[in-house]
């Protein structure tokens, strides 16, 4: 154990307030981006156990420990590393009854199990009770009453991970026709492993892929061969799959031990908040409310208060009074005029690189980000996900894919990433192509909505053009790209007034993600700007833009903002603002230009995540996708506007 | 060949490897003792268990009793009634060979009568699925009405999961509070929602 730290991990349902527990136990000491709610990489962080600094590691959310999405795989494979010292179940007291289920899987893997009853403050506001004692003594592992809110025996859980506990005895039984397979099944199975044979066989026999997969590699062919025939003949033995049966059995075991623990006061929610609750999802009202939330949230506050009010305050107050200035006196000192340009000349790192990102982006994206997490805290993008549920399934995604929708208009890299946390490998593609196609990021956006706020009919004929563009895209692609239908289901957490504590962390966690993974880009599009300007290959590629740009009926100028758009899609909008600052387009010409930059190539950061994710093969195709369509849409809304005499 | 008592009680036994709530009806503490002997049970915890002898010929009793439940309903049209305890008899006269014929001329039937899943035999395959009155699909459901959870009509283990994860197992308390554009059910101090495909899935016992 000597050199690495000995592991602590934070896992449960979603929404029990697990990263909200993370942050109390290893206090500021956050050093891998998380978004709550939608955690997608591992949280890792420190905390001090009995004098030992322990590494704490927050999982993405899940239900079960046989995984459903890729995010939840993560969280299973965890299980398996060597130096865990103690896995902490964070359960909802709220709901105590439906957690257990989950506790009880973790105590058969034999592992030291520490569960967490969280939100018990919630829970006691409810009239619930909890005999926390009967409930350790039942279970046979410690027990702690916890509320990551006020940070309510977050000292008590400290304490308890001083000693790790001794694995608990209480099993669950599942039937003979289980028992026995299991039995059988952990005889053959190879004892090298942290996780006690008889859990093993549990999820072998409950078709965890990953399982499977660690069981071929461990055992011979023979006895992997003997292992699935088991399973094959124990699934045709029983009416459902084995799963069912380890549920049911979990279920009623959980059952009994919270009947012994529990006093729960049966009540019905309050009347404001069943009020409150119709009007989110009732369509008569739902509806009109999304388009109220995207009127205020991403018109009035990210596009008139972040991309106008704050920029004018950080681009003019700062950059172009103080700091701009100030860097040209200081270069111009400079003898060597292609470095003097590097750092102050037109595309300059600081005139270009720098004040694009911390003038023009960053308040437009932090406003964003903003908003987003006051959605996110008041619970009510589960709400938006099932009214569009319908229409998304138009598309071929279903309502869940609506985080990352509504997130690409925040960072469509942020969102790409986020796609892992829908289920099938259909859906994830359908996601990423409307994300690099459709889905203006929240800067470019910011951008587009400064352009063309001044003339409402552009601004409508732009958006029209746009979603119509993305549905049909998603119509087709969804009609050809094989795979399983989609299937919808969410937890819809209660709705609740947003806390500031958390609005303030998930903004923060964003935005500190967003800077380290865009300014560096920024930088490096400034110095390769520089790069091919001086050897000449960017008025190559200028000249080679021109044509095509002039089939949209754009000017000559225009190809430097699309060769931006290939660094940054938004980089590109903000070009398009330098050349309607200089008077260089009409209104006809700067529509189709904010269409045709819309739908274009994803940013480079974008494309590195797509590629990442998705593989070479599909960004290929996405990427050559939505070039045809940018340009083919840009010409078509050029001979339509100029038919209609726009 | 097993004694009747001794087939009874394997009967149940089996029967609740896939139905925890089945009842057991008699408990003698001699049959269980020739049971034990003749190595169908052990006893864990004073309660029995099945071995995998035991398991092997409670599933073949229980497999005669619902095809004989299946062939005194709709062949010789014997009343729901009287069906249920001619059954308990002609499952021990059903000799092994014999039930596979019956099973055979009643086409290979899933379920018997009760909707419950007959054991499949060698002559098996096919599917069909009975609906039991006053369940009915969590889509068919009306805003405000609540029920439990009777079975779920899917065997698909991606669906299965996704139910089991929300908490919806036979048993569970379940609330519909709306049906549209998506529906929306609270279990205990939950809420989830779903898509029509999933609430077809979803059979409930509602309370009127």
């Amino acid at each position: 154990m000597t050199g690495t730290p000995p592991l602590v991990l934070l896992v449960g349902n979603p929404n029990v307030g697990k990263s909200a527990l993370f942050n109390k136990l290893t206090g500021k000491y956050v050093t891998v981006s998380n978004y709550p709610g939608t955690t997608v990489e591992l949280s890792r962080g420190f905390a001090p156990c009995g004098g030992t600094r322990t590494e704490i590691v927050d999982t993405p959310g899940m239900y079960s420990l046989v995984p459903i999405t890729d995010e939840e795989r993560v969280a299973s494979d965890m299980f398996f590393s060597e130096n865990v010292r103690a896995i902490i179940h964070v359960a909802d007291a709220k709901n105590l009854e439906r957690m257990l289920g989950l506790t009880l899987q973790l105590i058969e893997t034999g592992r030291p199990i520490i569960l967490a009853v969280n939100m018990i403050d919630e829970a006691r506001d409810l009239g619930i009770r909890i005999d926390i004692d009967r409930l350790s003594l039942e279970l046979g592992i410690p027990v702690v009453a916890t509320s990551s809110l006020s940070g309510e025996g977050v000292g008590a859980l400290l304490k308890a991970l001083a000693t790790p506990p001794a694995p608990s005895l209480n099993l669950t039984r599942y039937g003979t026709i289980i028992e026995q397979a299991m039995m059988d099944i952990s005889a053959l199975l190879s004892p090298a492993s942290p996780i006690a044979p008889r859990a093993r066989a549990g999820l072998i026999l409950q078709g965890d892929l990953r399982e499977r997969e660690r069981l071929v590699r461990e055992n011979n062919d023979r006895d992997a061969a003997a292992i699935l025939n088991i399973v094959s003949s124990t699934r045709d033995r029983l009416n459902h799959s084995p799963h069912y049966y380890v549920a049911l059995a979990l279920r009623s075991h959980a059952a009994r031990i919270a009947g012994n623990c529990v006093a729960n006061p049966s009540q019905q929610p309050g009347r404001f908040r069943t009020f409150l609750e119709r009007i989110c999802t009732q369509p008569i009202t739902g509806y009109p409310l999304v388009a109220l939330v995207l009127y205020f949230a991403l018109y009035k506050f990210v596009g008139q208060f972040g991309a106008g009010t704050l920029v004018d305050l950080i681009e003019d107050g700062v950059f172009q009074n103080h700091l701009l200035p100030w860097v040209t006196t200081k270069t111009a000192a400079i003898p060597w005029v292609p470095v003097r340009d590097l750092l102050a000349g037109e595309y300059g790192i600081f005139t270009l690189g720098l004040r694009y990102a911390i003038a023009i982006i960053l308040p437009i994206v932090g406003s964003f980000f903003l908003v987003f997490a006051v959605l996110e805290d008041s619970g009510y993008l589960p709400r938006l996900a099932l009214l569009v549920d319908r229409g998304f399934k138009r598309i071929g995604l279903n309502g869940r894919a609506v985080i990352p929708i509504v997130l690409g208009f925040g960072c469509d890299t942020m969102a790409t990433l986020v796609t892992r946390t829908l289920e099938t490998r259909r859906e994830r593609i359908l996601c990423t192509l409307l994300l690099a196609l459709a889905i203006p990021c929240s800067a470019q956006l910011g951008v587009i909505l400064g352009l063309l706020g001044q003339h409402p009919s552009a601004l409508a004929a732009w958006a029209l053009i746009v979603l119509f563009i993305m549905l049909l895209c998603g119509f087709i692609a969804a009609k050809v790209l094989p795979g399983e239908r989609p299937m919808f289901y969410m937890e819809l957490p209660p709705l609740r007034m947003p806390s500031l504590g958390n609005v303030v962390i998930k903004t923060y966690t964003r935005m500190v993600w967003y800077f380290q993974e865009i300014l560096p880009m920024f930088l490096l599009a400034s110095l390769l700007i520089w790069v091919g300007n001086i050897t000449g290959v960017f008025s190559l590629l200028i000249r080679g833009l021109q044509p095509v740009v002039g089939w949209l009926g754009l000017p000559d100028a225009s190809a430097v903002a699309f060769l931006f758009g290939f660094f940054r899609r938004d980089y590109g909008a903000a070009g398009l603002y330098d050349l309607v600052k200089g008077g260089a387009l009409t209104t006809h010409q700067l529509t189709v230009a904010a269409i045709t930059l819309t739908l274009f190539l994803p940013c480079i950061a974008q494309f590195l995540v797509m590629q990442k994710e998705r593989g070479t093969r599909v960004t290929l195709w996405i990427s050559a996708g939505v070039l045809l369509t940018a340009f083919g849409a840009g010409y078509l809304s050029h001979v339509l506007l100029t038919a209609i005499g726009y | 060949m097993i004694d009747a008592k001794i087939e009874e009680i394997l009967e149940d036994l089996f029967a609740r490897e896939s139905e925890p709530t089945h009842p057991i009806r008699s408990m003698n503490t001699d049959v269980l003792a020739a049971a034990a002997e003749q190595g169908f049970v052990r006893l864990e915890n004073g309660l029995p268990v099945l071995t995998r002898k035991g398991l092997e010929a409670g599933e073949k009793v229980v497999r005669r009793h619902r095809l004989a439940e299946c062939l005194l309903r709709d062949i010789l049209q014997v009343p729901d009634a009287e069906a249920e305890e001619d059954a308990c008899h002609f499952e021990h006269l059903l000799r092994p060979g014999l039930e596979d014929r019956v099973c055979t001329l009643l086409g290979h039937p899933l379920t018997c009568p009760h909707g419950r899943t007959i054991p499949r035999g060698e002559c098996c395959r096919s599917a069909a699925r009975d609906h039991v009155r006053e369940v009915g699909p969590l889509c068919d459901g009306r805003a405000g009405q609540s029920g439990v959870v009777a079975y779920l009509s899917t065997r698909d283990s991606r669906e299965i999961q996704k139910l089991m994860a929300m908490g919806i197992l036979p048993g569970s308390d379940i609330r519909l509070t709306r049906l549209f554009p998506s529906y929306i059910f609270a279990i205990g101090h939950s809420q989830f929602t779903v898509d029509h495909t999933l609430a077809e899935k979803i059979f409930v016992h509602w309370r009127d």
